[in-house]
């Protein structure tokens, strides 16, 4: 028989409401599974056993009174730069090891307002800049198919712990691919949605313009569910939209016959490995068996999106980590006498190197003499990428691609360049340039490790999304594949 | 190719991150590395192109204020739970204003 820890949500919940398993029995599994695999793949930077008991027993409390929701008592990992009330809240950096919030994110608020479990915070590259996980201060990742090899990155610890077991589903965050290149490198679903679905409040800045919450599940069903449970309208993130509420369920089981599926040329790069696109085009004539009309289309602003997007996001990151200068939260260096020697000892011991490169990077692009040439030319390159999707989404419902050139690549692999570590991103930044939906879908093996493709939408074209994914996957059955670990 | 170390020296201190003479060079590699990688957007004729702030520019109904009601917030104890260095109710920072 299986164990608890590795049902999907679905079944999970579908057992609980039944009352055939409780939330403690079912949490218990999950920290026995932690326990069991942790020493091997390191996908967390808190674990938060204590609390987690305590929450399943809530759970269980409010199902025996019939009050259970689709995620009450399913255990689930939080990325450790959304802010959790009374547990510690990293950024998997120095500078914030010792911060302990005193509010919850939004996000947080609404999955304990459905008494889902909180097992601990994941593992991730510090404040969100790296595409490994080996940019956290503290250790790295490891990918559960082979675990000398990165989980990808940033949300790494996330994608890492929902495909070895360590929790049936994670919250991460994607700021340029954060959450879909480590689905796809860890053989899970990841989603972004639309900028301004998900409320980012309590989520710790990297650049505001781009960054969204999102959910990592084992399945597309799940991943529906966790989008149900923290979509919506938020008063306290001055650009959430006001959308109405909807079931992205609903739509989940519905044909794809007649949907226009564009597949952008410039998406398989020249660079990119041939067993990741074959296993791409193999997903593309699977959904075209399924009845979608598959249509070559052309972006060819896609070869300026990394330099946009890397003058956009260190911009933003300049200024959002400006905060950091160790007087109200955070690492503080005392050596210094004076107030500017004691803020540059704080940022230059408590940022770790990458940050510190971003940081750099944003303030030259924006500095007297600069602006125009870098800031300004990327926010106009900026409308230019959004103006080629507008165009193409008026003659495709959705776009099909690569989630990652490559798969997950050996640790230490690609640490010395910090170019070729931004390269990885290629196929996911122009998506949060755009402050479109995507998601990454299992979609086959290369080498013996896991392939992602994914699905672009136009704005909140989520629904669409999710009913695409999970045509395919009840297609393919990829994401019932599972690491040997 | 490599920054001068007086312009890598200029953006540190306009960050406030202190860089050790390593850093400092290792940065200027990187740093002018990075931004040859940037010329590519060079080729793209911008000239009255609007330029997009953030995904928000695309939807109007973006940005929108709340109503400024109030509303309990954070304690006192609570803001200061996390300072490195407190001093009753405040907290506490090196002098601001030099003799």
């Amino acid at each position: 028989m299986a164990e608890l820890w590795q049902l999907s949500i679905h079944e999970a919940s579908q057992r609980l409401q039944r009352r055939e398993i409780s939330s403690l029995e079912l949490t218990r599994s999950s920290l026995a599974r932690i326990q069991q695999v942790e020493g091997q793949i390191q996908a967390y930077l808190t674990i938060t056993v204590e609390s987690a008991l305590a929450q399943a027993r809530e759970a269980d409390a409010c199902i025996a009174a019939g009050e259970g929701h689709p995620l009450t008592g399913i255990p689930l990992q939080i990325k450790d730069l959304i802010c959790t009330k009374g547990i510690r809240t990293t950024c998997a950096s120095r500078m914030l090891e010792g911060y302990t919030p005193v509010y919850n994110a939004t996000v947080v608020e609404k999955l304990l307002g459905q008494h889902a479990v909180v097992l601990g915070k994941g593992n991730m590259d510090e404040f969100g800049m790296g595409s490994s996980t080996e940019n956290s201060a503290f250790h790295p990742s490891h990918n559960p198919w082979d675990t000398g090899r990165v989980p990808g990155g940033s949300s790494g610890g996330s994608a890492a712990a929902v495909a070895s077991g360590e929790a049936l589903a994670a919250v991460g965050s994607d700021t340029g691919g954060s959450i879909r290149q480590p689905a796809a490198l860890c053989g899970v679903v990841g989603l972004k949605p639309t900028y301004g679905l998900v409320s980012r409040y309590g989520l710790v800045a990297f650049a505001s313009s781009l960054d969204q919450i999102g959910p990592l599940t084992r399945d597309v069903t799940d991943c529906a569910l966790m989008l149900n449970a923290i979509a919506g309208h938020d008063p306290r993130d001055a650009t959430s939209l006001p959308q109405p509420r909807q079931d992205y369920t609903a739509t989940l089981g519905q044909d794809i016959r007649g949907l226009r599926l564009g597949v952008p040329g410039e998406y398989f790069t020249p660079g990119m490995q041939e067993g990741v696109r074959q296993a791409v085009l193999a997903g593309i004539k699977t959904l075209e068996g399924l009845g979608a009309v598959i249509q070559p289309v052309s972006l060819p602003t896609t070869k300026y999106a990394l330099a946009c997007y890397y003058i956009i996001a260190p911009s933003e990151c300049s200024a959002n980590l400006a905060r950091y200068d160790g007087v109200k939260y955070g690492y503080s260096d005392q050596a210094a006498e004076d107030m500017w020697g004691a803020m540059e000892q704080t940022r230059g011991h408590g940022f770790g190197p990458e940050v510190k490169r971003r940081i750099m990077l944003g303030t030259y692009a924006l500095s007297s003499g600069y602006y125009d040439a870098y800031y300004r030319k990327a926010q106009q390159v900026r409308t230019l990428i959004r103006q080629d999707f507008d165009r193409v989404f008026a003659e495709v419902d959705a776009l099909v691609t690569p989630t990652s050139p490559v798969v997950a690549f050996p640790l230490g692999d690609k640490t010395a360049d910090p170019v070729q570590m931004y390269l990885i991103d290629v196929c996911t930044l122009p998506v949060n340039i755009a402050g479109l939906p995507a998601m990454s879908v299992p979609c086959g093996f290369a080498e013996g490790l896991p392939v992602g493709m994914q699905l672009i939408g136009p704005r909140l074209s989520e629904a669409a999304l999710l009913r695409t994914a999970y045509a395919y996957q009840q297609a393919t059955g990829w994401h019932e594949m599972r690491p040997a670990i | 190719m490599a920054l001068e170390p007086s312009e890598v020296q200029h953006i540190a201190a306009l960050a406030r991150i202190a860089l050790t003479g390593e850093e400092q060079a290792a940065l200027g590699q990187q740093l002018a590395q990075i931004l040859a990688q940037f010329e590519i957007l060079g080729e793209l004729d911008t000239t009255d192109v609007l330029p997009t702030a953030h995904a928000g520019d695309l939807a109007p109904d973006l940005s929108v204020l709340r109503d400024d009601t109030p509303s309990p917030g954070l304690t006192t104890e609570d803001v200061l739970s996390n300072a490195p260095r407190r001093e009753g109710q405040f907290f506490r920072v090196r002098a601001v204003l030099e003799e």
